[in-house]
């Protein structure tokens, strides 16, 4: 059933799409979000370390829910099987209005300027898709900076020498160390290394109407309580649903943007809430569902002129898929350091970002978030005894006496790890689902190697007595951070859209999310989606004023 | 958590059992646990016999995995997987959102059986605590003749069993295990997580 057509159909309500909606409602365009999820609920799960989205043993709080939803993973192998989303392989970020903004740690990194010159600056690597990006950290400051005061951003940089340049302070003062933050700058700092506090997507003080925050251990993969950690369900979503010109429809299910014989899109047919087909119409359509939906969504939508699936004429939707190569160390100390304070993670540096001798990109190391009692079951140095009493002895004398820095190497692209459409196996509304295939780079393995034994140093340093480490592992990529399939490029033989988001070819298709990233940068990348989503709606914003998609 | 004596449970005083007392109360948890314990009030009913009010499990698959997941995280000076009520966990949450493992579970523990009659000439149930942990060990490592296992392999069968152990043991008491909090209890963990109400360290 065909609706009213409004001016912008944006898919997916996270941290892409939500600040679309409210740049274009908020500019006058008549939007309808399209969210698969619901909104988020935090007394649904307050304290349930089974039923949250770090460890969703029973599901994800977040969704997508494992009634309805599949995917097929394909092994290094060649085995394939089919995944729900609550297991590893599904590669799932979240699906809820908010999307990972629900319920991320919410560290609110800027790439730094290499990040986005990555090809430039260290040439090229074999079997990789290593590119620069056509934007440039310089286009991308004023969003970057509108980003962190539109949802709100804690930090100070004072001590980071590393840090991208700002126009503007952050708009929050920063947090401060927990116990173990305190050991780890102390030890850093001995190192001649240059601590300093995670920039954080949360509030440190009363901001835009929303309380400090409260320090709950339960923190990354739940939603907040008082609403302190600011996503786009709580920030921006707000402001556009206030302007009257933007509806969100929760519980809706994109299955396909409709393009016309001509190669204009014409609008989103997808099942409601009460699973019935629906379409529609919109003078441009916008879709931000995540690295891996985007993909399948375009994947999914054939027509005449691109019988390959949106914007996939030369086969480059799906490509590159990538998140980052989390690797650490960990230290077992005689001192209780443990300190109810949530989210845990206070402190990071930015030497390895860049620079490191004979070595592609690097990452950001920083301490870990807490980890309730059952994740930390799997936080063991190498032959410790899984089970029996040797188990419950090291949850009960270790849980508050370790020391861990982790960090997210910065992986390099490469074409066959990707996302096609599964031939077979369709979710329950039909709709055929993503197959998920290839591995991070063999360089990833190289750089989690280094980046690793640098965090190894460090716990080594704070006198902690056993000591090990997390290396890397040759498996595919993605998950919360997923990243890099319709990469955006000045060439349309190798990228999916142009520097502004805008498909090739189709001049009313947008992309806003993760999937526009060439390269990911060694950090979390929820700010650089944000900053990324600003720009593509100023870019869209000015075409509207000359009624370009019209 | 006494269950030989409630007054001490109720009191805080941790159980001292012997391995041969702790041996005997693994073999009547299904009875105890069958018996609809699901407070602390409740351990009382400790013992008295009734019938398996299992989803899920016969009394017999529910009569071997207690011991196995006592074994995977045993009572000591604070409750083991029994005391927590993993086996209700398990139960319950595959007729539920882990039901893609009923069939894991149906055949796994059939060929369980079966491995521990032919390398142990005894159900496992009847093993002493110490030779129940050999031979887990040895399912664990893929020890036991591989023909046995038509359904998950042993080493899958083990990983499923000591993974759902965990959650039973560390997860949410409201999906049925975890009873009182207990694994919170002994990890010096404040329980419930009440809203705002966190102890900080405020001496920074």
């Amino acid at each position: 059933m065909s609706l009213p057509k409004v001016n912008a159909v944006i898919v997916g309500a996270g941290a892409g799409g939500g600040i679309v909606a409210k740049e274009l409602a908020v500019a006058g365009l008549s939007v309808v979000l399209l969210e698969r999820g619901g909104w988020p609920r935090y007394d649904e799960h307050n304290d349930d370390e089974l039923w949250s989205q770090r460890t969703p043993a029973l599901g994800n709080p977040f969704g997508p829910d494992d009634r309805r939803h599949r995917r097929v993973f394909v092994n290094p192998n060649g085995e394939s099987r089919v995944v729900l989303p609550s297991e590893g392989d599904y590669g799932n970020n979240a699906g809820c209005v908010g999307g990972g903004t629900a319920s991320y740690g919410a560290m609110a990194w800027r790439f730094m300027p290499q990040d986005f010159r990555m090809r430039s600056t260290y040439g090229d690597v074999k079997d990789s898709t290593l590119a620069d990006w056509p934007v440039s950290y310089d286009d991308l400051e004023p969003y970057y900076e509108k980003a962190e005061y539109e949802v709100g951003v804690a930090g100070d940089y004072a001590d980071n020498p590393f840090g991208a340049p700002r126009k503007k302070p952050f708009p929050m003062p920063a947090f401060p160390y927990n116990k173990e933050g305190r050991l780890i700058v102390a030890t850093e700092k001995r190192m001649g290394l240059h601590p300093f506090p995670i920039p954080m997507l949360r509030n440190s003080v009363e901001y835009n109407g929303r309380p400090a925050c409260i320090h709950m251990r339960s923190c990354v993969g739940y939603a907040c309580p008082v609403n302190a950690k600011g996503g786009t369900h709580n920030t921006v979503l707000p402001i556009a649903l206030a302007t009257g010109n933007c509806q969100v429809r929760a519980g809706c299910v994109a299955a396909e943007i409709m393009v016309d014989d001509g190669g204009r899109a014409r609008g989103v047919r997808y099942f409601d809430s009460d699973n019935r087909a629906r379409e529609q119409p919109a003078d441009l359509v916008v879709v931000s569902a995540s690295a891996t939906e985007t993909a399948r969504l375009l994947l999914n939508s054939k027509s005449r002129l691109f019988p390959n699936g949106a914007g996939n004429n030369n086969d480059w939707v799906g490509r590159n898929l990538q998140g980052h190569c989390y690797v650490g160390a960990c230290g077992l100390l005689e001192e209780e350091i443990y300190e109810e304070a949530g989210p845990g993670a206070t402190v990071a540096i930015c030497d390895y970002s860049h620079g490191n001798p004979g070595l592609v990109g690097g990452g950001m190391l920083a301490n870990e978030f807490i980890d309730l009692p059952y994740k930390f079951c799997g936080v063991r140095p190498p032959g410790e005894a899984r089970w029996g009493k040797a188990h419950k002895d090291f949850q009960r004398r270790h849980y508050k006496r370790i020391v861990r820095i982790v960090g997210p190497w910065q992986e390099i692209p490469n074409f066959s790890a990707r996302v096609t459409i599964d031939p077979a196996v369709k979710d329950d509304w039909g709709i055929p689902v993503c197959r998920l295939s290839g591995t991070r780079h063999a360089y990833d393995l190289q750089g989690g190697d280094f980046l690793s034994r640098k965090a190894e140093a460090i716990i080594q340093e704070t006198g902690a007595t056993r000591i090990w480490r997390n290396g890397p592992g040759l498996w595919l990529s993605g998950g919360q951070h997923q990243a890099g399939t319709c990469r955006m490029g000045d060439d349309p033989a190798t990228s999916v859209t142009n520097r502004f988001g805008q498909v090739h070819q189709i001049d009313n298709l947008f992309i806003a999310d993760g999937s526009l990233h060439v390269t990911n940068g060694g950090f979390n990348p929820v700010l650089t989606i944000m900053a990324l989503a600003y720009w593509v709606s100023d870019y869209i914003k000015t075409g509207w004023k000359g009624s370009k998609f019209r | 958590m006494n269950p030989e004596n409630p007054e001490a449970a109720a009191a805080g005083e941790p159980a001292r059992v012997s391995r041969r007392t702790a041996l005997k109360l693994a073999a009547v948890g299904v009875l105890g646990a069958a018996a609809g314990v699901g407070a602390s009030a409740g351990l009382a009913h400790w013992g008295r016999a009734a019938p398996a009010p299992f989803r899920f499990f016969t009394g017999a698959e529910a009569r071997l995995l207690i011991p196995i997941c006592e074994q995977i995280i045993p009572r000591d000076d604070t409750p083991g997987a029994t005391d927590a009520g993993v086996i209700h966990f398990i139960d319950r949450q595959i007729c539920g959102p882990l039901a893609r493992h009923q069939q894991s579970y149906r055949q796994g523990l059939a060929s369980f059986r079966q491995a521990c009659r032919q390398v142990c000439q005894a159900d496992f149930e009847e093993l002493s605590f110490d030779k129940q942990t050999e031979f887990l060990r040895r399912v664990e490592a893929g020890g036991t003749p591989k023909e046995l296992w038509p359904g998950p392999s042993q080493q899958a069968f083990f990983n499923l069993v000591l993974d759902h152990t965990r959650q039973g043991f560390y997860g949410s008491p409201r999906h049925g295990g975890n009873r009182n909090y207990g694994s919170y209890q002994m990890m010096g963990l404040a329980y419930p997580n009440l809203i705002g109400r966190n102890v900080r360290d405020k001496g920074r």
